[in-house]
This record gives structure tokens, C-alpha cells and sequence, in this order.
């Protein structure tokens, strides 16, 4: 097969396309080593199911510095089935751990919400541990405007 | 630095069993370690690391936090109340220094 020049660049930007925004995209694909050690750590080798949890972040953040998140879980937060630790991860950022927030049952509903640094254009993880050691994680592409650690 | 000051805010009254939102914010500069000031050295890390609320001696909700979090941490979450009680607020700073804040309600 040969391309001219012009089909060549279409192929090109299609094929970036689909790996950045990715029509089924494999959770672990973009991560970062420094992100992925951190998500393993985390969940104890358990593979990480999709579903259940929502995270909320501006698709575009004008200052890196304060990027406004939030998050829920869709969890009964009964004694036996609640959700209990919900890691925050900033794959593109010099150091991964943005935070990690523990609930208990007496909180009622999983969600939460904070600010956080973003140093460029990239992905942020949450990935929640429910009290029976199953493991869901989602991302959110967030472009980053202005980035905002330093520097 | 600024003094760090933390700010709470928890509804005053609540029915049993409501799931009510708190909002926390402290004061706080979050030197990440990233960074570096005019001769080049990197200004070394100071950040809040860990905030915990307590209600009726029970950790209802805790946070880890890393340096990736804003300054002037700000974390809403929330909590079922059952029954009248005072929230106790800790956060703990790199340092060692420990910064408290309570607030009561009323559960009718």
C-alpha cells in the first residue's frame, strides 16, 4: 500500500487521535511507570475493574495550580459493603500522588472533592478500594493551560 | 509564612441519618519540593500529609495527602449523622506540627 502525502497526515492524526482519546481505551494503557508502580502498590496486584466510579475534573484547566476535582463512588456505605480508600493520581505530574482519602461506613455516600496541581495536559486517575478488596478505577483527560508545579 | 489557619464548615443542625457535606480549607503554602528559588536549590518540601475527622471517637474520614494537592488543601466529603456530636478536625504537617479545629451539631 502506498500513500501520497496528504492521506499519509490524515492517517497519521487519526491514529494519534485514537490513542489519546481511545473509543474502548485499556485503563492501564497511558499510565505512567511512576503512576502504574503507585496503582499496583495500591491495590495489591488486583486487576482493576471499570465502572462504579465517577471522577469529575474541567476538561480544560486554566491554572495548573488549583485544578478543582471530585469524586463519587456508587456504594451502598453499608457496615459490610462501603468503600474504603479512593487513590488520586496525576499520571503526567513530576511526582504521581496527588491524595489518597480512606472512608468509613459512617460516611454516608463515597464522594469527595479537592484541589489539585496539574503540571501539563494528562490524565488523572482515581482508582477506588472497596471493603471486599475489589479494585475500579477511571481516568479524566484534563488540558492544562498554564501547568502548575514550579518551575 | 502566613499563619496557617484552618477553616471548617459543618451544618449547625441536621435530622437523624442525613448525609451531610463538610468543607474543610487550611491555610497552607504546600511547598511541594518541586520547585527551586533564585540560586538554583530546590526549596525543600513542607506540605500537609495527613487530615483526619473524628466523630464520638470514631475516624469517620482520613486523607492521605501528597504533594500534588493544591495549596490551601481544600476537601469536601461527607458524613451520615446519626445522633448530636462534635467533629474533630487534625491536620498534620511535614514538620510535625499539628493543627486542630472542632465543630459541633445539633441531630434532632
Amino acid at each position: 500500500m502506498s500513500f501520497n502525502r496528504r492521506q499519509f497526515i490524515v492517517a497519521g492524526v487519526s491514529a494519534t487521535a485514537g490513542a489519546t482519546m481511545g473509543v474502548l481505551p485499556s485503563v492501564a494503557f497511558a499510565a505512567s511507570d511512576l503512576s502504574q508502580e503507585a496503582i499496583s502498590t495500591f491495590t495489591g496486584g488486583v486487576e482493576p475493574g471499570e465502572g462504579k466510579i465517577t471522577l469529575t475534573a474541567p476538561e480544560i484547566a486554566e491554572n495548573g495550580n488549583t485544578v478543582p476535582i471530585e469524586i463519587s463512588v456508587d456504594s451502598p456505605m453499608t457496615d459490610d459493603d462501603y468503600v474504603a480508600e479512593v487513590m488520586l493520581l496525576a499520571d503526567g505530574n513530576p511526582a504521581p500522588g496527588l491524595a489518597t482519602l480512606k472512608f468509613s461506613p459512617m460516611s454516608g455516600s463515597a464522594q469527595a472533592s479537592t484541589r489539585i496541581r496539574l503540571a501539563k495536559t494528562q490524565d488523572v486517575i482515581a482508582v477506588a478500594k472497596m471493603s471486599d478488596g475489589s479494585v475500579f478505577m477511571t481516568t479524566k483527560s484534563v488540558k492544562v493551560t498554564i501547568g502548575g508545579c514550579g518551575g | 509564612m502566613a499563619k496557617i489557619k484552618p477553616r471548617v464548615k459543618v451544618p449547625k443542625t441536621a435530622s437523624a441519618g442525613d448525609v451531610i457535606t463538610i468543607k474543610t480549607l487550611i491555610k497552607h503554602k504546600m511547598e511541594s519540593g518541586q520547585r527551586k528559588d533564585k540560586e538554583g536549590k530546590v526549596i525543600p518540601r513542607k506540605i500537609i500529609n495527613h487530615f483526619k475527622v473524628d466523630f464520638a471517637g470514631k475516624t469517620v474520614f482520613e486523607a492521605q495527602i501528597q504533594p500534588g494537592t493544591s495549596a490551601n488543601p481544600f476537601l469536601s466529603f461527607s458524613v451520615k449523622v446519626q445522633e448530636s456530636g462534635e467533629f474533630h478536625f487534625t491536620w498534620t504537617d511535614d514538620d510535625g506540627s499539628v493543627y486542630e479545629a472542632k465543630k459541633s451539631i445539633a441531630v434532632s
